[in-house]
């Protein structure tokens, strides 16, 4: 009784190539199935094992890196191998979150992949018991300028808000990035948020042989066969209509319907363990609670709604449809799992039983009423569960740094910095206008409009300016929650690079006041078969657990994203980091912006050099001598515990990040958020471009009451870092003194002539932030 | 006692509990209308919050106007009972013939979320009893069809008999002008004559593309919202003392819907 692949046997087979390698497993794959089999597998079996021996699904290449992650941390629930991490907060309440990437999808698809990508997300939060309150959407294209990529911004941001919207759940943050090397692989990683009551906690396990396993939602048909190991697992190119089939289509209608009825399921108690069926369908959902459980399932095929006829049986196991929940049931609820599902409109079958043999096996014919298989039913697969998922395949794989690497120039600046800023004219005030306006760093409002951020009235913060803030319905208490990755620096050092980008998102969190709970990472790299790609994503995992470690925070989870590599090359490596705080006492919020004419500016820590890696570079040009910023984890840690104590003792008014475009971006975002300019003063160092556009860690700008400012600068210095009192806030303009020695010194002996000064007016700021994105994209105005 | 207020939930409502939480704020009592639910009984006013009504693949609303429960609405609104859309509500309203006009897709052809100021053109209806007339509120939309849309014959009798309840203003409450009105920066959506929300001929249903709950606190930005929230509950605790029997479930003795 030989079990055919119809339509993928014949199409390779008569290529003459063997079925496992067409499926994509490797000839030692092969023979590692057989072992743990114990014998060959049938054709069933292999398409099978092919999914879920993906990359997507078993982080075959990934996972010995993985294993070295920080997972603990205080009130930290569930870690990584749940579905999304769950952290407590306090007051019986706990948040999940977790960031996945649909990168591969949205390049062939952008409107479906993108909003596939809410979609799985939000899954993997409810099944957990949690109500998703909240998105961030980390989003990184190619030229801005270019057709392609307009036609890919354009249908993921409208994929993103035609999912989200819908739902209703609200879309906060995220990020925009654009950058050459995500021309032909662009980057959609999405974070969730959910909300939950600790005693809610619902695990993705199959406890109890005898139980029933049901499947509810929508039912299952050809779309997105294969979708997770064909297109997160190999090399892509984009014009390859073979893979269109295999993108999954969302109907975020039928996904808030499944919201509704799977809390409803877990509020009133009626499930022993919930799954989503995201990457690998029926074959992955089954085979993990089956093996989270140290059980078995016996799965009726035949059972399985369908939305077509003469679906062979591997496409059964392996689609990956859209909008479908796996419960394991008790037979006596049964009754009540089915009066929830049709009280919302959804399809419901008992598909199998959980079993003690610890196998997966897949029955055609009917189970009886014991729960064995019918008389005259076929058995068509056995496998034992931990064979798909905890004893999947590992692979060592081997890194290599690459020859530039070991040459790249040392962290810091040279004698003589090429920064190109006279060469741009010299008034530096015209560059931070430029900077402003450039793709990177102008306002994102055009993509954030689309979305609906304020949905669930929980949103104190929404996109724009800094992390998100969401208060906590009934208490005190809010979330803050950000993402980041800095991509040019890995680029460069991918130590450096995934450590900058956890340091930045936990300052972006802290620098509200409130304390960072957890991270959670998506991991975005190239080809792990290929040296100096896995020696990338190896350095990446070790400066993302130095940097939790030395932050104090646990990594609760991620998903990995390998072989971003199309015909134009490897993305930058982008270790996207999404972090969690919470906020005791609401009311001692402050934002970056400046709250009042007349506060002091002060910049606590300080600039170090190294301009390579910063937008400055990418817009005057790169500074091929030019190290990364350096960065001090200890100082670092130090900063964030500063800002937390003086936002907690009412000493600060408000806090600015450093990040992208340097000082002279954070201080001109500050004003323009406020309405208030500045009369300040920056002592230059060696080079203008530097101090005002460098991109060095650990700084921020906080403004005080007057009265504040001996206490403020007191606190900063009793955690040893250095502060810089620059001036004070007021004004329309924002005027920015360079100081006598610095400006004129260095620069001058280059033989250019720097301005004292920068005196931009709020107006004119707010003109270049405001047109730079829709302009870069060549939208029209939308008003 | 507290004024019972129905919002209705769809499948694919997505601000009912928002709507719900505004309504507890406000000192009133909220009561889930499931949408099988062909009878209302005890109900002083219903809101019919935003979302996505079965969807709305097909177009905002015309499929939730044939639900059981907007047949219940529908007779609620024809004994004189209070009703409100917002959003999702609005368009559902309107498509069942409940207040005048159309909501078509925005004019940029982009869903969009943003805060807006509207303004009350009339302050002696329930809806706006609390409002200062003409000045500025500011508060959310969230919506990629709210273009509100009349013919001018019909738009000419709306200001005729004062059936225009809110317009779209400036941030200092100025009006966007007649003329080009549509293309105004200060119209979101590019309605006609700017208008974001109406009354019907009777004056006890009414509909409006921006969501008042969510400028219920000042804590997410704006308490504007309330006052709109808070007219609809005090107008409907007035009735309260005479709360309006649904014939069919006195006929039949029937509770009102449980809900979920």
């Amino acid at each position: 009784m030989p079990v055919t692949l119809t339509a993928a046997s014949a199409a390779v087979t008569s290529a003459a190539v063997p079925l496992h390698r067409a499926l994509g497993l490797t000839d030692d794959e092969l023979d590692a199935i057989r072992d743990r089999l114990g014998r060959d597998p049938n054709h069933l079996e292999l398409a099978i094992f092919s999914v879920m021996w993906s990359e997507h699904c078993s982080y075959k290449s990934s996972k010995p890196l993985l294993r070295t992650l920080p997972t603990q941390g205080e009130g930290v629930v569930a870690g990584p191998g749940e579905n999304a991490g769950v952290i407590s907060i306090g007051d019986g309440l706990a948040v999940a979150f977790k960031i996945e990437s649909h990168n591969h999808p949205s390049a062939v698809e952008p409107y479906q992949g993108a909003a596939t990508g809410v979609g799985g997300i939000l899954r993997d939060i409810f099944t957990m018991g949690a109500r998703p309150i909240a998105v961030l959407d980390a989003l990184r294209f190619g030229d801005p300028g270019d057709v392609r990529t307009r036609h890919l911004v354009d249908g993921v941001v409208r994929g993103v808000g035609g999912y989200g919207n819908c739902v209703g759940v609200p879309t906060v943050g995220g990020e925009l990035v654009f950058d050459p090397s995500y021309q032909g692989n662009p980057l959609v990683n999405v974070m969730a948020i959910g909300l939950l009551d600790e005693r809610r906690l619902t695990l993705a396990a199959a406890p109890g042989p005898g139980n029933l396993v049901i499947l509810f939602g929508s039912t299952t048909g050809r779309d997105g066969i294969g979708g997770a190991s064909v297109l997160a697992s190999s090399t892509f190119t984009h014009d390859d209509p073979s893979k269109r089939p295999s993108v999954q289509v969302g109907d975020p209608f039928a996904e808030k319907l499944l919201i509704e009825a799977s809390l409803e399921l877990i509020e009133r108690e009626l499930v022993e363990g919930l799954q989503d069926l995201g990457a690998g369908g029926i074959s992955c959902a089954t085979s993990e609670t089956a093996d989270r459980a140290g059980t078995g399932m016996l799965i009726d095929l035949d059972a399985v709604p369908r939305r077509e006829p003469d679906m062979a049986a591997y496409e059964v196991m392996i689609s990956e449809s859209q909008e479908r929940m796996l419960a394991v049931v008790r037979p006596d609820r049964e009754a009540a799992v089915r009066e929830v599902c049709a009280r919302w409109g959804l399809p419901c079958a008992v598909i199998g039983r959980v079993t003690a043999d610890g196998d997966i096996a897949i029955v055609e014919g009917g189970l009886d009423d014991s729960g064995a298989a019918a008389a005259g039913a076929r058995e068509l697969a056995r496998i034992p569960a931990a064979a798909l998922t905890s004893d999947a395949i590992v692979h060592d794989r081997i890194g290599a740094a690459p020859v530039h690497a070991r040459a790249a120039p040392a962290p810091g600046i040279p004698e003589w910095p090429s920064d190109g800023l006279p060469e741009r004219g010299m008034d530096p005030g015209a560059v931070l206008l430029a900077l402003l306006g450039s793709p990177n760093l102008a306002s994102r409002r055009p993509v954030f409009e689309q979305y609906d951020s304020t949905v669930q009235v929980n949103t104190v913060a929404g996109p724009g300016r800094g992390a998100a803030v969401l208060r906590v319905k009934g208490t005190t208490k809010a979330l803050v929650a950000t993402t980041d990755a800095n991509a040019p620096v890995s680029g460069i050092d991918p130590w450096l690079g995934a450590a900058l980008s956890v340091a930045e998102a936990s300052r972006n969190v802290s620098i509200t006041g409130a304390r960072p709970l957890g991270v959670t990472n998506c991991l975005n790299f190239g080809d792990p078969t290929r040296p100096e790609a896995f020696w990338q994503l190896s350095e990446a995992v070790r400066g993302l657990g130095d940097a939790c470690r030395a932050l104090g925070l646990p990594v609760t989870g991620g998903n990995v994203s390998l072989y971003n590599e199309s015909a134009s090359g490897a993305i930058l490596p982008t270790p996207e980091i999404g972090v969690v705080g919470i906020l005791d006492d609401i009311a001692t919020l402050i934002g970056p912006a400046f709250v009042e004419a007349g506060d002091s500016v002060v910049l606590v820590g300080e600039a170090v050099p190294g301009l390579a890696g910063s937008e400055y570079a990418r817009l005057a040009g790169a500074a091929p001598g030019d190290g990364p910023p350096v960065l001090d984890l200890e100082r670092e840690a130090a900063l964030q515990r500063f800002i937390r104590e003086a936002v907690a003792g009412g000493l600060a008014a408000s806090a600015q990040d450093v990040s992208g475009g340097g000082l002279a971006v954070a201080l001109a975002e500050a004003a323009m958020w406020g309405g208030i300019g500045g009369r300040l003063r920056i002592p230059v160092a060696s080079s203008p471009a530097a101090d005002l556009f460098g991109e060095s860690p650990s700084r921020i700008v906080v403004t005080c009451r007057p009265r504040r400012l001996e206490a403020l600068v007191l606190l900063a210095r009793q955690h040893g870092l250095p502060v810089d009192e620059l001036g004070v806030a007021g004004g329309d303009r924002l005027l920015i003194d360079l100081g006598n020695g610095g400006a004129t010194g260095p620069a001058e002996g280059r033989g250019s002539h720097v301005a004292d000064a920068l005196d931009v007016s709020l107006a004119d700021l707010e003109h270049a932030w405001s047109r730079g994105l829709g302009r870069a994209l060549g939208w029209d105005e939308v008003d | 006692m507290p004024a019972r207020i129905g919002v209705v939930v769809f499948p694919g409502s997505n601000c009912d509990r928002d709507t719900m939480y505004a309504l507890s704020l406000a000192g009133a009592e909220p009561v889930e209308l499931w949408h099988e639910q062909a009878s209302l009984d005890a109900i002083d006013g219903v809101i019919l919050p935003g979302g996505f009504a079965y969807g709305d693949y097909l177009r905002a609303g015309v499929i939730a106007r044939f639900s059981p429960v907007v047949r219940a609405v529908t007779a609620f609104a024809d004994r004189g009972g209070l009703v409100l859309g917002i959003c999702n509500g609005f368009q559902v309203l309107a498509e069942a013939g409940l207040v005048p006009g159309a909501l078509l897709r925005n004019r940029g052809l982009r869903f969009l979320g943003r805060d807006v100021h509207i303004a009350a053109e009339r302050v002696d209806t329930p809806f706006t009893a609390g409002l200062i007339a003409g000045r500025p509120l500011r508060m959310p939309i969230a919506h990629g069809e709210g273009c509100y849309f009349a013919d001018d014959a019909t738009l000419d009798e709306l200001e005729r008999d004062g059936q225009v309840l809110f317009r779209y203003v400036g941030g200092d409450g100025a009006a966007v002008g007649a003329d080009d009105g549509a293309r105004h920066p200060d119209n979101p959506n590019g309605s006609l004559r700017a208008i974001a929300g109406v009354l019907n001929t009777a004056g006890n249903v009414a509909g409006l593309m921006p969501h008042p709950e969510r400028a219920a606190e000042g804590l997410l930005g704006s308490d504007d919202g309330a006052g709109i929230i808070r007219s609809f509950v005090a107008a409907a605790a007035g009735r309260a003392s005479g709360r309006v029997a649904d014939p069919n479930v006195a006929a039949a003795g029937v509770g009102a819907g449980s809900g979920r």
